[in-house]
């Protein structure tokens, strides 16, 4: 089987707009969580969620493309932007070589909302306008980023909830080594618009720590309440080695291995450690690596009180021998939801990348769970050589990826 | 509304909403050769004139409009009938 690198990543979010500014922002613990009055005004329970500026396109894009893209789409654009650039590939590469892009994404609720505002007002599609449709559809970020960046290998959207954007990677890996695709541009995109989030709100899991946002998210945290909303884009070079080589690129990084699962529960909405358990075990056997390989784990941990014990459980189960150490990211970020598994291996690169552990902010009192696990509750120099990253999401659907340095 | 206001509000969101370069805005040019409208631009044309004069354009009404000048004379038509 063919070895699949990492030769490009650009990140969007609400703690940093490019590689730079994320480093230093998860070094320094920075949260990047504030209140949204238009969500107040729409009937949330809670107005927290990560703080993303829409960014601005008028000097990138032609119109046709700016009417075409959703919210998400313009985060993944403005991170593709920069992986394409970090993996030192332009215009000409993509027109000369085959190309394919896998994203997560799970929802584009503003376009549909108001192409449904529009209908019921003037009784007549055709004022709803071009845009919509383009906007609307779930492949709303793959048809338009293939669009803009004249791509021509696989193309598709991974819709699988709050673990989209790691599954998108474990799809470009699989491709990649399989020898079907020599690159794959692999990521994950949420839109934060407040038409986005209201129907998860209404299931009362969001946190309401609304004096305090920056200590909304605390995964793993005794007094947790919920998790925070957030979004933004992330995009990953996928390369197969040889390839890689061949060109000259920078390797960033390995893809050792990709584990998934499902529940098998009846609950559309509860964790399970067993299914956990399976994606993160099944990763490590396909990375061939032990659970004293693992220097870190970015947790799933979303900061609800159900969903952080089944994930630290199943982390002492596999990890309860050589503790290594675990932060969740969503303590500064927030849910980065269909994003999150992609945002977070970039986030973990940047780690390893600086030889840090990102603190896992606002853990101050363990509870019987995560007690067990060895929490980073402040920034920690070290060296990191493999790290895991789990994604969890409604369904049941688990992913897990190992990544060490390239060596 | 006169024909002055009826170029006037056209070539601003041509200009402004549909990105045409003002200099290409001539009487005798050709929506389609000329200013790169097709027929993606023209869902969007059919939403902006809506809310702009309040009428809606139908397909059938536009199949001999070729030039800027000809949609002037038929945009005018249709405020004048309404």
């Amino acid at each position: 089987m063919k070895r699949v690198v990492i030769t490009g990543m650009g990140i969007y979010s609400c703690i940093g707009k490019n590689l730079e500014e994320v480093a230093k922002s998860l070094y320094e613990g920075k949260s990047g969580i504030g209140i949204d009055p238009m969500r107040t005004e729409y009937g949330y329970r809670s107005p927290l969620t990560g703080i993303v500026e829409r960014p601005e396109l008028k000097s990138l894009l032609d119109r046709r493309s700016r009417t075409c893209i959703a919210e998400e789409g313009e985060f993944a654009y403005i991170a593709t932007l920069e992986a394409l650039k970090n993996a030192g590939i332009d215009g000409d590469f993509l027109e000369k070589n085959e190309v394919g892009i896998f994203f997560g994404n799970d929802s584009s609720a503003k376009a549909v909302i108001e192409a449904h505002m529009i209908a019921t007002e003037k009784k007549d599609t055709t004022l709803i306008g071009l845009g919509s449709v383009f906007q609307s559809m779930n492949s709303t970020i793959t048809m338009n980023l293939s669009t803009i960046l004249k791509l021509r290998g696989v193309n598709m959207t991974i819709s699988a909830a709050c673990a989209s954007g790691s599954h998108a990677i474990g799809m470009g890996f699989t491709f990649i080594r399989s020898g079907m695709q020599n690159v794959v541009l692999c990521g994950g995109a949420q839109e934060t618009n407040f038409y986005s989030m209201g129907s998860f709100d209404g299931l009362g899991v969001f946190s309401v720590c609304i004096d305090e946002p920056a200590k909304a998210s605390r995964p793993f945290d005794a007094a947790r309440d919920g998790l925070v909303p957030s979004g933004g884009g992330a995009c990953l070079v996928l390369e197969e080695y040889e390839h890689a080589k061949k060109r000259g690129a920078h390797i960033i990084a390995e893809i050792a291995g990709y584990g998934f699962s499902s529940n098998g529960a009846s609950v559309i909405s509860q964790p399970n450690d067993a299914g956990s358990f399976t994606a993160m075990a099944r990763a490590l056997e396909d990375a061939k690596l032990k659970s004293s390989d693992i220097d870190y784990i970015n947790a799933h941990a979303t900061s609800t009180p159900q969903g952080d014990a089944v994930e630290a459980i199943a982390i002492d189960r596999l990890f309860g021998n050589t503790k290594p150490f675990v932060s969740s990211t969503k303590s500064m970020t927030g849910h980065e939801c269909w994003m999150a598994g992609s945002s977070e291996v970039i986030y973990s690169i940047l780690m390893m990348q600086n030889s840090f552990i990102a603190p896992n902010i606002n853990f101050e009192t363990p509870d019987e769970f995560s007690q067990k696990i060895n929490i980073a509750a402040t920034t920690i120099n070290k060296n990191i050589d493999t790290f895991l990253s789990n994604s969890f999401g409604f369904g049941g659907t688990n992913s897990a990826l190992v990544i060490k340095k390239f060596k | 509304m006169t024909r002055e206001e009826v170029i006037q509000k056209v070539n601003a969101f041509l200009v402004e909403e549909i990105e045409i370069e003002k200099d290409l805005l001539k009487d005798d040019a050709l929506l389609k050769e000329n200013l790169g409208i097709d027929s993606l631009d023209f869902v969007d044309i059919v939403v902006i004139v809506e809310r702009n004069f309040g009428f809606k354009i139908k397909p059938e009404e536009m199949a001999n409009v070729r030039t800027l000048s000809q949609f002037y004379d038929y945009i005018e038509s249709k405020v004048k009938d309404k």
